[in-house]
């Protein structure tokens, strides 16, 4: 079991990785705009969370790439969004803040902070009063806990009894605030512990990410009401790619590498026998062929026509179903 | 049949019929909604469709949003439009563009009804007509209702969209008894002549369409001949039947209740200024609300927006200027 997990979170976190470093590489080529979030170095939260949860909604904030990568959306159809192209997940009108794709369950991608909490109760909502079981993941940064929103969506959710999943991802920055300066609570998952069960637990480790979430999906789908979890992480580069994120000590950023989490990941790999030097090679080789084909694929799409600027407003559909 | 029954109707239709409409809003289940528009639903179907919500204007929109990402139809009830501000990012920044943004793969089948506009003495915080703001926004439809047919049909055509609409109401309508009977193909993109006329062709909507059709009542007999034009969608505007009206009459005249400031009629007048400017007789007027926010005392806020008297006035001393 353990075997295949570590596989599976070293491909997905490595495809992660390897996938941003050469988006932040296409950025400054200039092919790729706009604001462009990267979440290197919080790999562990993103694969551990979408592979533990498993099948039901997701909801994501802006910092989605690898989200949508271990959700299994095609990283060719990905880069193409951030190209800007036409085979892009959204047509080239969404940018890498806005991938959605219905048909993986997987709804943005969004760039109003805490905006998508509320869309994550309303979600689970929907699927209770089908009689549908799965529950639905909503992750969201630190600085999102700091907002109305994010109050009116945890007590909706407890008051509702609906089964979503909080991840807040507290990677101690919003741009380039520090946690102490925004929040009166340093530890975030007290801000839901009197509405649901909320944890704390360390992000970097895949494994007890992972494990967290199997736990907290087996609660909201068994008692059909809302969990928290806060992921203590942090990210290697800059907010986006418009920040240099030099607010940050060279040391702090340093001591948080020494925690990779790829590198915790093969470590305890490597000693538990789960992953072999070979294996490890061959997934790299793999990882580098699905980047370069992603980019190659984006590269040679086409721009959006300009029929494309009108369509989408509207689908101007009426259901037949009310008579 | 009041304005407010025959909302209650289409709701109660539309429940009926379809099981994924859902209404969720502040008051409106077991209290029956503060102006009894959801009354009986509750007792009907039950409080899992029929849902009381928390003060959360934000988040009730932004609910009702998750539930139609997930194929319901939820019909949200925003006690006023004034407090549809605190529901802005989720109206203007998601509601509006997912959308667009999704390259179409997410679509929103929703509604966000709210009243607005002076009741009597509620004071600035409870008076505001805001429908300039929802209507500036592409991926929004904005229908609103000026008596019960317009608003059965309006409310019951919204829930059918497969598109988010905001549907507005005037808080005096509610209780203002209509002829009402069920009209075949009611299509809210086409505005309603309600009057025609020869002389001067006079747009409204909402509340402010009663006050036209009194004052245009009182300016017949000084021999000055209105159309009144309903608009029953502001967003998109049904200019074809404002242009086809203002070739006839040659003159425009808008009223509406907010302030006169980057509102209907400015958008009205310039586009019928843009397309028929050689047609007109006389430049377009537009009668709205002063730019002030509306005062508690009774005198100060009828002096704040149009009435009956001060339209037909205003026009008469427009048509005066004008060689009518
Ligand atoms: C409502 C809103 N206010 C401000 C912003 C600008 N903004 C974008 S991301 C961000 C910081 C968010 O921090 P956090 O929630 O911790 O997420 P992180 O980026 O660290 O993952 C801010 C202020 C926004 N997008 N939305
Ligand atoms: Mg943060």
């Amino acid at each position: 079991m353990s075997q295949t997990l570590a596989e599976k979170f070293y491909y997905l976190m490595k495809l992660g990785r390897e996938f941003e470093i050469r988006c932040k590489e296409e950025y400054l080529k200039g092919n790729i705009s706009g604001f462009l979030h990267l979440a290197i170095g919080e790999e562990a939260v993103h694969v551990g969370a979408v592979v533990g949860f498993g099948k039901g909604d997701l909801f994501c904030p802006y910092r989605e790439h690898v989200l949508a990568l271990a959700r299994g959306m095609d990283p060719r159809l990905i880069m193409a969004e951030l190209f800007g192209k036409a085979t892009g997940v959204s047509k080239g009108k969404g940018g890498s803040m806005h991938l959605y794709e219905p048909k993986l369950d997987f709804f943005g991608g969004n760039a109003i902070v805490a905006a998508h909490l509320p869309h994550a109760v309303g979600a689970a909502y929907a699927r209770k009063l089908m009689g549908e079981k799965a529950g639905v993941l909503c992750i969201f940064g630190d600085g999102a806990t700091n907002n109305g929103t994010f109050f009116e969506a945890l007590n909706m959710a407890s008051l509702w009894e609906v089964p979503v999943l909080f991840l807040c991802e507290n990677n101690q920055y919003a741009i380039g605030t520090h946690i102490s300066k925004s929040s009166y609570l340093k530890d975030l998952y007290l801000k839901a512990k009197d509405y649901m069960p909320a944890v704390q637990i360390d992000g970097m480790d895949v494994f007890e990410v992972y494990k967290a979430v199997v736990e907290a999906k087996q609660y909201i789908e068994t008692y059909g009401k809302p969990y928290f979890i806060e992921a203590l992480t942090y990210r290697y580069e800059g907010h986006s790619m418009a920040d240099k994120g030099d607010y940050r000590s060279p040391r702090e950023i340093e001591m948080y590498k020494k925690r990779d989490p790829i590198d915790l990941l093969l470590q305890k790999s490597f000693k538990e026998g789960w992953l072999t030097e070979e294996q490890v090679k061959l997934i790299d080789q793999k990882v580098e062929a699905i980047v370069e084909e992603a980019v190659a694929f984006a590269l040679a799409s086409a721009e959006p026509s300009e029929e494309e600027l009108y369509t989408d407003v509207y689908c101007g559909v009426c259901s037949d179903v009310i008579p | 049949m009041l304005y407010r029954e025959a909302l209650n109707l289409a709701l109660d239709h539309a429940m009926e019929h379809d099981p994924r409409v859902v209404i969720l809003g502040e008051d409106v289940g077991f209290y029956g909604g503060n102006y009894k528009v959801t009354e009986g639903l509750y007792v009907k179907y039950g409080p899992k469709r029929v849902i009381d919500t928390p003060i959360a204007e934000n988040s009730i929109v932004g609910t009702a949003i998750g539930m139609a990402m997930m194929g319901l139809r939820p019909v949200a009830e925003i006690m006023t439009a004034n407090f549809a501000m605190l529901a802005m990012d989720q109206i203007v920044n998601q509601m509006a563009k997912l959308r667009y943004m999704s390259g179409g793969k997410v679509f929103l089948p929703m509604v966000v009804r709210m009243p607005q506009g002076v009741a009597k003495q509620l004071a600035a915080q409870h008076s505001q007509s805001l429908e300039h703001m929802f209507a500036s926004v592409p991926g929004l439809y904005v229908f609103c209702a000026s008596d019960s047919i317009s608003a059965y049909h309006g409310l019951l055509y919204a829930i059918r969209l497969d598109d988010p609409v905001i549907f507005l109401e005037h808080v005096l309508l509610y209780s203002m008894d209509f002829p009402f009977q069920k009209v075949e193909n009611f299509d809210p993109f086409k505005a309603r002549v309600l009057k025609e006329g020869k002389d001067i062709t006079v747009v409204s909507y909402l509340k402010m369409v009663h006050d036209v059709l009194k004052a245009c009542e009182w300016l017949e007999k000084e021999g000055i001949s209105c159309e009144v034009i309903d608009l029953v969608s502001l967003r998109p505007i049904d200019f074809e039947t404002i242009y086809h009206s203002v070739k006839k009459t040659k003159r425009l005249v808008v009223v509406y209740e907010a302030p006169k400031t980057c509102g209907f009629g400015a958008e009205i007048s310039a586009r019928v200024s843009e397309e028929l400017f050689y047609f007109l007789d006389a430049p377009p007027l537009r009668i709205a609300g002063e730019e002030v926010p509306i005062p508690y005392n009774r005198k100060l806020e009828l002096m704040a927006i149009p009435t009956p008297e001060k339209i037909y006035q205003q026009i008469l001393s427009w048509g005066k200027r004008h060689g009518l």
